[in-house]
């Protein structure tokens, strides 16, 4: 089995993995990274969304060994352990934009690379943004808003 | 009432003060936010189960000669191998909702034994040390079948001669359920308008995010089982699987952890739990099962499937006199979970709505046919009432040149004649629909809407407005009257609230949540009651072993039942709190106060009346005095002189025991079960604007208007978040989600490639409001939310879309309304009026 | 997914000798290999991972844009130069999939899978592209051999693709609700020589193809409305749940005309048309 070796949310990670395991199966059962969730088998719901060399990335359409010597972020390391919640975790708890939580680290992955990217984008680009992450609970609406404030926020501290 | 087209007031509420319709920021967010939740599957990931798979049949009815699991058990990694000889022991899936009527109910089996009857029956179970060892075990498992003829649809099932699923029920009509009222046959006779149609209502998927999960573990060293399973109803789940195994409750602990949605589809009771429990118990290890998602759209229940004939009987002025329906549901293959009541009991009961119709008849017909067996989805059976009766006050408007607004006002019941009673039998208890119908037409601008109508038309383009109102009987009850339409669970619901010694409390609630925000919703019940901060409760659902009582979340009716139950027991600690509280400051209960967590006399005095400070006094002489002659030491003496009383030293005192009213045991512990005598009904109206493009059928839904009233409301935030979430898929069944099969039962839809999700782009920001006309029905005042917002939006969606392409001679569009399916009504109206041409209109 | 043999090439040349062995796949982005794994639609037994050797530069070149099959769809769509010169291509590629495919699909991955309904395909057709290989440059028309199958032989890989710059171009699709892909698409180009070349994606079951008779009747005026009186044959288009062989054929004519519009527009490049969001006032008319 070959071995593999990467950065997950800062730290260095060394393990091995048959060539076929997906990247998000490795975080789940060898990371135990359980945050990252799976929601279909076609690549269009969004759940597994993690960023890899500071791009989001569909964890459930990477192997785990395409990703050596990548540095990798999950939704357990956007906010710091103990600390307080990324600006965008918290425009989500501010606006009621999760209810059920399973397409949530998704979500909250994907919004923080559209706000990196587009710095303050509208709502009909965020809504154009949010065609690969689907959420069965909150009809968009909040999560639109809370997107909207959470990347207004992140410009305000990159000031 | 709030008008605002963006969020109501949502600030966050103050740190003090009662948090009861404030929006109170959810207290599990922080943990779902940090990657911290716990579904099944986490918990899966984290072990060491074996993993389990299903054979599923490929044919949708067939018979199953042989099952050779010879080859498949000896394969690397394979641990068992199940298939129905193994469970000859093992009882059927349990249908808990029979219509009344029916001759016989066909169970399902939890393995296929001598048929199959639908694509994706589980045949055989394969548990092994990895997924990829029991896939390949499945390929191994050889099975023969011998194909027959299937039903795929309704109309078909019930043709003589047509292929039978059930030996016992001729023509696969499981039952024939009618209500009446009045006198339909004179409605008719009389009518000066008559309009009949019919009309399809789609089967959809209910597809929450997250997937069926089960993970069992069976000790056979204590004979016990912990049973972890995504389950809506933890209580009404252990029983099931108890008795399907032959497992004693107190043996048995069902957690349901955090679960990605429901909607429905975990309300059934299905055959991996029983599989993977049995494995467990079989091989001594834990047993591990998790629905892909195209697993999903065979092997968990679908929602809706109706054909739908209706005929209206109405005066000129709009006045609705008589209303006629004959149902064909679609049950699926087997009767199983709550499926075959849903269209007999909600349906049926429900198609007069929110209007005044004197005469009503309704004919419910359960079929049978080769395909998924259907469940509750997401309003379960009101929503194909309301979409069948919001249709045809649409055709009736059209038929008679009326504003649609208009026809439903006229025929409202008033707020004065509530609580009023349906033809049918239901009664709608309180609500004031045309109150509530002038709130969304001015939140809508609808008359600004029609000219802006009337002017795109001119243009050559075409803006449809659709209205639809709804009732919705939420919260079911009481549980005396359930065994009377077959319903064989209860109605009420049990909270058990207890206070820790430094005065923080624990709900243990039988409610269940997917997502709608129990842990922070009861917290705050409860919480307004003890004079705590919402974060200073927490809420302990699903684990039998923790709340030994509950029904389970469904029909709305967590808040109205459940959160009633949290009131009820919180009062009933709160009445024992004041009386220590008395006991500690001399004073008679009555006479106190209790304010942001403080019990303090009313009279503002340190001294208390002189004839209950005399009892007090005495009653303290003499207890110190007898403890002083047995132990020959003396009692610390009382404090009597503090003028003021927290809980917390209430709920320290009551934890230690010291200082107690006389006879008063120690404790703060209190249930309560809350049945409700009657149903409350929710209520809305919902206002659709859509633009449709008649060269590609595309429809832009612009806006949508929702006014619900959910009687009293605990939190905005969440009742907010219910209405989005449920208008989405409302949405989504009337312009894109269909289960499709083909003739044969064969389904043609088996991942997100075939099925339709409404997408953010698909949806615009949802503009509400709200009135609040509170239940008596429960101290809270509070109806259902939870499914209100579906059941009003599928039918305005539809609604817009014909009012748009009424001008274009448009009288039907095929359901889901997809691009395609507009485009041929177009088409075909074209083709009626006798207009060739393929491109402007 | 069964398993396989994973090699990261370290050159070309290395990926090539693996590639050239049987049952070999090459991964690049893997959003399209991947999922077929995932389905089991192929089995191959050695994933040779070639997105570190493949070339990735986006540049002018003689009258055409040359753009690295190791190109990310993402970054060919905030490419500048691609952006300034050939905006229809940078909003085609901006519009695959969502997000996070385009953070890792590629320009060559698209190519080689040809998928009936891909975008890249029409656009190939329309500009008249040359892919470029490690063995041999070939015609676009010529490289795209039926649904997903190209003219490569065993071992040969795509390193680049040049599209010629166009007086104008335009791609318009519509999605298919469930898949999000394109149920029929468009992509118009007034060639640099004037002559007009229109390649339609996702209507025929075998895939991108040029239109010849919607381009004869473009010859006489690059207007939308010189197509109202043609059009699509039913015979062999692709039918689904959501579009069957009469309505996909609508489809086309339509979006073939909106696409000749927005190529004339005062801001030609790409309009997507979804069930639910808005209409695209402007590029109907």
């Amino acid at each position: 089995m070959p071995d593999v070796s990467m950065t997950v949310n800062g730290r260095a990670v060394r393990g091995t993995a048959e060539g076929r395991t997906l990247l998000v199966e490795y975080l789940r059962e060898h990371l135990h990274l359980t945050g990252t969730h799976v929601g279909c088998d076609t690549t269009q719901c969004g759940a597994c969304v993690v960023h890899v060399d500071g791009l989001a990335v569909k964890s459930c359409t990477m192997l785990v060994l395409e990703c050596e010597g990548s540095a990798v972020t999950t939704i357990e390391g956007l906010a710091p352990h103990g600390g307080s919640l990324h600006p965008m975790q918290a425009a989500f708890r501010e606006h009621h934009a999760l209810q059920c939580g399973y397409c949530t680290s998704g979500m909250v992955m994907m919004a923080v690379d559209i706000a990196r990217r587009l710095d303050e984008p509208d709502e009909a680009t965020i809504r154009e943004e949010l065609k690969g992450n689907i959420c069965r609970c909150t009809g968009y609406h909040n999560i639109v808003t809370a997107i909207v404030a959470g990347a207004k926020a992140m410009a305000a501290e990159r000031e | 009432m709030d008008n605002q087209t963006q969020n109501p007031d949502l600030h966050p509420p103050a740190a003090e003060g009662p948090s009861v319709g404030r929006p109170v920021r959810r207290l599990e967010d922080e943990r779902l936010l940090r990657g911290g939740s716990r579904y099944v599957s986490d918990l899966i990931a984290t072990s060491d189960a074996l993993r389990v798979k299903i054979l599923r049949s490929p044919h949708a009815h067939a018979r199953i000669l042989a099952v050779g699991a010879t080859a498949a058990r000896a394969m690397p990694g394979v641990v068992a191998v199940l298939t129905a000889d193994d469970l000859a022991g093992v009882g059927a899936l349990p249908c808990d909702w029979q219509a009344p009527g029916m001759i016989a109910v066909p169970l399902h089996p939890v393995l296929a034994r001598d048929r199959a009857r639908y694509v994706g029956e589980p045949i055989a179970a394969v548990a092994a040390e990895s997924a990829h060892a029991a896939e390949d075990a499945l390929a191994a498992i050889a099975v023969s079948y011998e194909v027959l003829l299937a039903v795929a649809e309704q109309e078909a099932a019930i043709e003589p001669g047509a292929a039978q699923l059930h030996d016992a029920l001729p023509n696969n009509i499981g039952y024939q359920f009618r209500r009446e009222g009045g006198d339909v046959e004179r409605a008719f006779a009389e009518a000066e308008v008559v309009v009949r149609r019919r009309l399809t209502n789609n089967r959809v998927a209910p597809s929450p995010l997250e997937g069926r999960v089960v993970l069992s573990e069976f000790d056979p060293v204590s004979g016990r089982l912990v049973h972890h399973t995504a389950s809506q109803l933890p209580h009404p789940h252990a029983r099931s699987l108890g008795a399907c195994l032959g497992l004693p409750l107190h043996k048995l602990r069902l957690v349901a952890p955090d679960i990605g949605g429901g909607f429905g589809a975990k309300l059934c009771f299905y055959a991996e739990d029983v599989i993977c429990a049995f494995l467990s118990m079989r091989t001594g290890r834990p047993c591990a099962w998790s629905e892909g998602r195209g697993e999903s759209f065979l092997a968990t229940t679908h929602g809706r499937d109706h054909i739908q004939y209706a005929e209206i009987a109405a005066s000129r002025d709009g006045r609705i006199t008589g209303f006629r329906s004959r149902l064909l549901a679609d049950i699926g293959a087997y009767a199983i979970g709550m499926g075959p009541g849903v269209p007999a009991i909600n349906t049926g009961f429900s198609v007069s709505g929110p209007y005044n119709i004197p005469n009503v008849a309704t004919e419910v017909v359960g079929v049978f046919t080769n395909r998924t067996p259907t469940g509750p989805y997401r309003g379960a059976g009101h929503p194909e009432a309301t979409f069948l009766l919001e249709r045809m006050v649409d055709e009736l408007a059209r038929e008679l040149a009326m504003d649609p607004a208009e026809v439903r006002r006229v025929n409202f019941v008033s707020p004065s004649a509530m609580p009023h009673r349906m033809p049918t039998g239901w009664t709608l208890d309180s609500g004031d629909y045309a109150a509530n119908l002038d709130a969304a037409l001015e939140l809508a601008g609808y008359r600004a809407l029609r000219a802006r109508q009337a002017a795109l038309r001119a243009e050559g383009r075409f803006l449809g407005i659709g209205v639809a109102t709804f009732s919705e009987s939420s919260g079911v009850g009481p549980s005396i009257g359930m065994g009377s339409v077959g319903f064989r669970r209860a109605g009420h619901e049990s909270a058990r609230v207890v206070v820790h010694a430094d005065g923080s409390a624990t709900v243990f609630s039988g409610t269940m949540s997917t997502g709608q925000g129990h842990a922070t919703s009861l917290a705050q019940v409860a919480a307004d009651v003890l004079g705590l901060a919402p974060d200073e409760v927490e809420v302990v659902e699903g684990d039998t072993e923790a709340v030994p009582f509950g029904t389970g979340t469904f029909n709305s009716r967590s808040m109205a039942i459940g959160g009633t139950a949290v009131y009820e027991a919180a009062r009933k600690l709160l009445d024992k709190a004041r009386k220590i509280a008395a006991h500690k400051l001399q004073r008679r209960p009555a006479d106190l106060t209790f304010e942001d967590g403080v019990f303090r006399p009313s009279d503002g005095l340190g001294v208390i009346p002189a004839a209950a400070h005399i009892g007090k006094k005495v009653e303290d002489k003499v207890v110190h005095a007898v403890f002083r002659r047995r132990m020959g030491m003396d009692l610390p003496p009382s404090d009597r002189e503090a003028g003021t009383v927290t809980f917390a030293d209430v709920a320290r005192e009551a934890h230690l025991g010291h200082d107690l009213p006389m006879g008063m045991a120690p404790g703060l512990d209190e249930t309560d079960f809350f049945d409700p005598v009657d149903m409350p009904s929710a209520y809305g109206t919902h206002i659709a604007v859509v633009e449709v493009d008649p060269e590609t059928g595309q429809v832009a839904l612009l806006r949508h208007v929702v006014v619900d009233d959910c009687g009293r409301i605990i939190n905005p935030l969440l009742v907010e978040g219910q209405l989005h979430g449920g208008a989405a898929q409302g949405v989504g069944q009337a312009l894109m989600e269909a289960m499709v099969h083909g003739m044969g039962g064969e389904p043609m839809v088996g991942s997100f490639e075939e099925y339709a999700m409404p997408r953010a782009a698909d949806l615009p920001s949802f503009e509400t409001g709200h009135t609040e006309v509170p239940t008596k029905l429960n101290p809270l005042g509070a109806k259902g939310v939870g499914e209100g917002a579906t059941i009003g939006a599928t039918p305005a969606v539809v609604n817009a879309v014909l009012d748009a392409l009424a001008a274009l001679g448009v009288t039907e569009v095929a359901m889901p309304m997809t691009p395609m399916h507009v485009w041929r009504a177009i088409e075909r109206a074209r083709e009626a009026r006798g207009t060739k041409g393929g491109g402007d209109a | 997914m069964h398993d396989f043999v994973y090699h990261r090439a370290s050159s070309l040349d290395e990926a090539r000798r693996l590639g050239a062995e049987e049952a070999a796949a090459f991964l690049a982005g893997g959003q399209t290999l991947l999922r077929d794994l995932k389905h089991h639609r192929r089995t191959p037994t050695s994933l040779v991972k070639i997105s570190g050797v493949l070339p990735r530069e986006i540049d002018l070149r003689d009258g055409g844009i040359r753009i690295g099959a190791g190109a990310t769809h993402a970054e060919v769509a905030i490419s500048e130069v691609v952006r300034e010169r050939l905006p229809a291509l940078a909003g085609l590629a901006g519009h695959i999939g969502d997000p996070a495919v385009r953070h890792r699909a590629t320009l060559g991955g698209a190519v080689v899978a040809h998928e009936i309904a891909g975008d890249y395909p029409p656009a190939c057709l329309a500009l008249g592209a040359t892919v470029h290989t490690t063995g041999r440059d070939v015609a676009a028309a010529e490289f795209f051999a039926g649904p997903g199958r190209t003219a490569l032989e065993p071992g040969e890989i795509v390193t680049a693709v040049t599209f010629p710059v166009p007086a104008k171009a335009a791609y318009v699709k519509f999605l298919n609700p469930a898949a999000r892909y394109a149920m029929a698409g468009v992509f118009v180009a007034l060639a640099a020589d004037g002559r007009p070349r229109l390649a339609v994606t996702a209507a025929r079951a075998d895939g991108a193809f040029r239109w010849r008779e919607a381009e004869a009747a473009l010859a006489a005026a690059l207007v939308g409305d010189a197509l109202r009186e043609v059009r699509m044959p039913l015979d062999g288009l692709a039918e689904d749940l959501f579009a069957d062989a009469a309505y996909r054929g609508r489809l086309a004519e339509v979006l073939a005309r909106r696409a000749v519009s927005l190529a004339n527009g005062a801001a030609p490049g790409v309009a997507v048309f979804s069930h639910g969001s808005p209409l695209r006032i402007g590029v109907e008319r």
